[in-house]
């Protein structure tokens, strides 16, 4: 029975992006970390989606294949009072940018209800063939 | 007589077993929304369903070589063993023939799904799925009362 196929497939996006939720949360967390515990700042980190083949042409899951850190110079802050401020009195934050962790936060979410709103359809379908010529 | 009910039946669970295939389809375009360079699969349920039926004219049907009234140049199975010109078992039904759909907005990470259009090929599909089901529950109605006789 192929719709079967379907719980596999919505299940592996519904976890995928709450991996990548995850890591949007962390790096929200993170927005004005100074420094880390090998001294250098926080660096955003991205997932990277890659389409997983499953058995039958045509169906495709999702699997994070990679999360990546963001490499972008941080956020530099001139306050020389700061504990972690360098010589010239800046400090340096981590590169996060709020607002696109928000967007992608929203995206992910909204990926997330869709592929949970696909797998209930799918499970309704299937008991609905379960009670297939009882009556009904 | 009795071919003729399970005619019927037959087609329905033909039209049942595609509409799953594309709910599947649908469900794998809806997953693969954020995956860049995806693209999006789809078939035509019509010609596909016209395909497993048997019901498609010879000069419609694209294995089919030899034109209408000739011999066609599909290998004859004679065991559910024999391997057809297609590389399928001869017992096994045909693959679906898949397509890639239009884009109707172009990603900058090659994404081709559309997922407002997915959503509602999905809904549409779910729908189409149930109508199917009823068909078949009341056909199978219909006979238990043919059978009763009340």
């Amino acid at each position: 029975m192929s719709m079967f196929k379907i719980f596999n497939v919505a299940g592996s996006a519904v976890s995928a992006q709450a991996q990548r939720l995850n890591v949007v949360a962390s790096n929200l967390a993170n927005a004005d970390t100074v420094a880390g515990p090998d001294g250098s700042p926080y660096k955003a980190r991205h997932v990277v989606f890659t389409t997983q083949p499953m058995g039958d042409a045509g169906t495709a899951g999702v699997t994070v294949s990679n999360v990546t850190e963001d490499n972008s110079p941080g956020r530099r802050i001139h306050d020389p009072k700061h504990p972690q401020a360098d010589a010239e009195g800046y400090v340096t934050y981590s590169n996060v940018n709020p607002v696109e962790e928000m967007v992608n936060m929203i995206s992910a979410s909204r990926s997330y209800q869709n592929n949970v709103e696909v797998m209930n359809t799918a499970k309704s379908l299937l008991m609905k063939t379960l009670q297939m010529g009882q009556g009904s | 007589m009795l071919n003729q009910i399970t005619d019927s039946l037959n087609f329905q669970s033909d039209a049942l077993r595609l509409r799953s295939e594309r709910q599947r389809l649908l469900a794998s375009n809806i997953a693969n929304g954020d995956t860049p360079g995806y693209v999006a699969k789809d078939f035509d349920f019509s010609a596909v369903l016209r395909q497993a039926t048997g019901k498609v004219s010879a000069a419609q049907n694209p294995l089919n070589l030899g034109g209408p009234g000739r011999p066609t140049l599909a290998m004859a199975g004679t065991s559910g063993g024999h391997l057809q010109r297609t590389g399928q078992l001869a017992g096994d039904r045909p693959e679906t023939e898949l397509s890639y759909s239009v884009q109707a907005m172009s990603n900058l990470d090659n994404n081709t799904v559309d997922m407002d259009r997915e959503r509602a090929n999905f809904t549409d599909n779910t729908v189409r799925y149930e109508a199917t089901l009823r068909f078949i529950n009341s056909q199978v109605k219909t006979l238990n009362a043919a059978i009763t006789g009340q």
